[in-house]
C-alpha cells in the first residue's frame, strides 16, 4: 500500500469513527426522554389535537415499525444506521405523513442558494480587503481594520435583525418575510425570479457582510505576517510595482485562507439556520425551527445528521487535498524520500 | 505578573474592552437590585412604546423590557461563566494530562477531542438540548459547556507538550514531584495568560451559544435571557410591527458582550504574542 493510500485510509478511519460518534448521539440522546418514545409524542400530538382515534392509532403503529421499539436497543441502533445508509431519514411527526427526506429536500435547496454565494462573495471581497488594508496601512487600514472587527465580532443574526428592522420596516425597500411573495407558485418566469431576488438581497447581505469581516481580520493579519518575509524586501528593491507584489503577498497567504473557505462551504448547511429563522426564509434553519417547536424528532435528527455529514465530507475533501500538494506525502509516494 | 498587567493596560483596545465589560457586568449587578420586581410579571400591554413607567416600553406579553434587560444580562453572563468555567476546566485537564503524558494517553484523549471537534457544535448542542427534561440556566451552562472544550483541550496540549521539555519541569521531575504536582506547580503557571485567553473566548462563545439555542425555541425554561428576549421579540413579530424597544436593547447588549470580549481575548493575544505587532 502507498504512503498516500494509507493516509486516506488512516483519515478514512477516523472521519468513520467520528459519524459513528454522531450517529450515536443522534440515535441515543433522544431516547434519554423517559418513557417510551413514541407513547410521548403521540400524547403530545394527542394534546395538540394533531391526531384522533383511528389517525392516532395508525400513528402509533408506523412509529413502532419505524423505531423497532420491541426489538432490544442495539438492534434499534442496527436498524437506524441501516437506514440512514439507505439515506432513509424516517417519518415526521409534525407532517405526518410526510417523509423527513422530502421535508428536507425542499428547503435544503433554499439554504445552498443563499450561503454559496454568500460564503463565496464574502470570502474574495474580505481577502482583496485584508490584503489592501495590510498593504496600505495608515488611515486605510485602521478603518478597514475597526470596521472589519465590528462585523466579525457581531453575531450574525443581530445583523439579521437590525438589516431587517432597517430596511424592511423603518425604510420599506425590501420584504420582510419569506423567499417570496406568498400569493404566487414558485415558476421560471421574470417577474417571478426577480421577486426571489429581491427577498433575497437582506438575508444575503446579512451573511456577506459578517463573511468578509472575518476573512478581512485573517487576511490582513496573514499579509502584515508576509509583509517582513525577505522576498517583500527584494521585490521592492528591484523596484516592482505594487500590484505584483500585492499579488506576490495574496498567493503566499492565500492558503489557510482556502482551507477555511473549504470549511466554511462544509459548514453551510448549518451556518446560517439562524439568519433563516429572523426572515422567515424557507431554508433548513425554518425547517429546524419548526420541527423544535412541535418536537418533530425525526426531522431534528435529519437536520442535525445532514449537517454533520456535510462538515464531515469538507473536512475529509480538505484532507485529501493536503494528501494531494503535501511534499511529504506525495514525495514518500514517488519513492523519493 | 505585574508586568503583564502593565503591559495590557498600555495597549487601548484592551483598555476599551475591559470598560466595556465592566459596564455591562455593573449594568446587570446593579439593575436588579435598584429594581427588585419580577421580571416576569406583566406591568402593560402589547408593545407599549417607552413611557416614563417603563423606560423601554413592554415586550409582546406586556413586560417590562428594561427590567427584562437588568436579569436577562446577568442570567446570559450566568450561562456564559458556567459554560466557559466547564469548558475551560475539561480542556485545560485534557490538554495538559495529554500533552504532559505523551504516548498512548495523549493518543487516546487527542484522538476523542478530534473527533469531537468535527463534530459541528450546533448538532450536539440541539442534541443535548433537545434530550434533557427541563432546562435551567445550570443545565444550560452544563450543556454548552461539555460541548465547547475540545478547542482549548488540543491549544492547551500544544502549549504542555512545548513545556513539558523545559528545565524546571526537568528538576521538579528530578527532585521525586509526581505528575499531578509537576502540571499544577511547574506548567500551569506559565500557561496563566494563555488559559484566560481561552476562558475569555469560551466565555463569549458561551453567551452567543445560549442565544442561539434560545432563538431556536430551545432556552432556558422560567428565566429571561438576552436569547430569550431577542426569541419573544422575533416571534412575537416586534422587528416587523417596529417596536424597536422590544428587540434592538437585546439585539445591542449581545452584540456589545460578544464584540467586548472577542477584542479582549485579541488585545490579549497582540500584547501576549509578538509576532502579531506591526513592525
Amino acid at each position: 500500500m502507498s504512503t498516500f493510500q494509507r493516509y486516506i485510509l488512516n483519515k478514512l478511519l477516523w472521519y468513520f469513527a467520528a459519524f459513528m460518534v454522531a450517529a450515536s448521539l443522534n440515535f441515543f440522546l433522544p431516547r434519554l426522554i423517559p418513557g417510551n418514545p413514541v407513547d410521548t409524542i403521540v400524547a403530545r400530538m394527542a394534546q395538540g389535537g394533531a391526531a384522533e382515534g383511528e389517525a392516532r392509532r395508525r400513528t402509533y403503529q408506523t412509529y413502532m415499525k419505524e423505531f423497532g421499539l420491541d426489538k432490544p436497543i442495539l438492534a434499534q441502533f442496527g436498524t437506524y444506521l441501516g437506514n440512514l445508509a439507505r439515506g432513509d431519514l424516517g417519518t415526521s411527526f409534525g407532517n405526518y405523513p410526510a417523509k423527513v427526506n422530502d421535508l428536507i429536500a425542499a428547503s435544503l435547496p433554499w439554504t445552498i442558494a443563499l450561503q454559496l454565494p454568500a460564503i463565496l462573495v464574502g470570502w474574495i471581497l474580505g481577502n482583496i480587503l485584508g490584503v489592501l488594508a495590510a498593504y496600505k496601512g495608515g488611515a486605510f487600514d485602521r478603518w478597514a481594520f475597526v470596521g472589519s472587527l465590528v462585523l466579525s465580532n457581531l453575531p450574525y443574526y443581530c445583523l439579521a435583525v437590525l438589516l431587517l428592522y432597517l430596511f424592511s420596516v423603518a425604510l420599506p425597500v425590501f420584504p420582510s418575510f419569506g423567499g417570496y411573495n406568498p400569493g404566487s407558485t414558485p415558476n421560471l418566469s421574470l417577474s417571478f425570479i426577480l421577486d426571489v431576488l429581491h427577498h433575497y438581497t437582506l438575508p444575503f447581505l446579512s451573511l456577506v457582510l459578517v463573511l468578509i469581516g472575518g476573512q478581512a481580520v485573517g487576511m490582513r493579519s496573514m499579509a502584515i505576517y508576509e509583509l517582513s518575509a525577505d522576498y517583500v524586501g527584494y521585490m521592492r528593491s528591484l523596484g516592482v510595482g505594487d500590484r505584483r507584489i500585492m499579488g506576490s503577498i495574496f498567493r503566499n497567504a492565500m492558503l489557510p485562507q482556502i482551507t477555511g473557505l473549504a470549511l466554511a462551504i462544509g459548514s453551510l448547511v448549518g451556518g446560517a439556520l439562524l439568519t433563516e429563522v429572523v426572515f422567515s426564509y424557507p431554508g433548513i434553519g425554518s425547517t429546524l425551527f419548526t420541527a423544535i417547536r412541535q418536537n418533530d424528532y425525526p426531522v431534528i435528527q435529519g437536520v442535525t445528521i445532514l449537517v454533520t455529514v456535510a462538515v464531515l465530507a469538507a473536512n475529509f475533501l480538505i484532507d485529501i487535498g493536503y494528501g494531494l500538494i503535501d511534499p511529504r506525502i506525495r514525495s514518500a509516494q514517488r519513492g523519493e524520500r | 505578573m505585574n508586568l503583564f498587567i502593565r503591559q495590557l493596560l498600555s495597549n487601548g483596545r484592551f483598555r476599551f474592552s475591559v470598560i466595556l465589560m465592566l459596564l455591562v457586568v455593573g449594568f446587570a449587578i446593579v439593575g436588579p437590585m435598584l429594581n427588585p420586581r419580577n421580571p416576569l410579571f406583566a406591568v402593560g400591554g402589547r408593545y407599549d412604546p417607552p413611557s416614563a413607567k417603563a423606560v423601554l416600553g413592554t415586550d409582546v406579553i406586556g413586560n417590562d423590557v428594561f427590567l427584562q434587560l437588568m436579569h436577562g444580562v446577568g442570567t446570559s453572563l450566568e450561562i456564559g461563566l458556567i459554560a466557559g468555567a466547564i469548558a475551560t476546566l475539561i480542556g485545560v485537564a485534557i490538554g495538559t494530562l495529554a500533552g504532559f503524558l505523551g504516548g498512548f494517553v495523549d493518543e487516546a484523549l487527542m484522538g476523542l477531542t478530534n473527533v469531537i471537534i468535527t463534530i459541528p457544535t450546533i448538532v450536539i448542542l440541539i442534541l443535548l438540548s433537545v434530550a434533557v427534561e427541563s432546562r435551567s440556566l445550570v443545565t444550560m451552562g452544563i450543556i454548552i459547556g461539555v460541548t465547547s472544550w475540545p478547542w482549548t483541550a488540543r491549544a492547551v496540549r500544544a502549549q504542555t507538550a512545548s513545556l513539558r521539555t523545559r528545565e524546571h519541569v526537568d528538576v521538579a521531575r528530578l527532585s521525586g514531584a509526581g505528575t499531578g504536582s509537576i502540571i499544577l506547580w511547574e506548567i500551569l503557571p506559565y500557561m496563566f495568560s494563555y488559559i484566560f485567553m481561552a476562558f475569555v473566548l469560551q466565555l463569549a462563545s458561551g453567551i452567543l451559544n445560549e442565544a442561539a439555542l434560545s432563538l431556536l425555541g430551545l432556552g432556558p425554561d422560567n428565566t429571561i435571557s438576552l436569547g430569550k428576549m431577542l426569541q419573544f421579540a422575533i416571534q412575537g413579530e416586534a422587528v416587523r410591527t417596529g417596536a424597536y424597544w422590544a428587540f434592538l436593547p437585546p439585539t445591542i447588549l449581545l452584540a456589545l458582550i460578544s464584540f467586548g470580549l472577542l477584542l479582549m481575548q485579541s488585545s490579549m493575544d497582540e500584547v501576549f504574542n509578538p509576532r502579531l505587532r506591526r513592525a
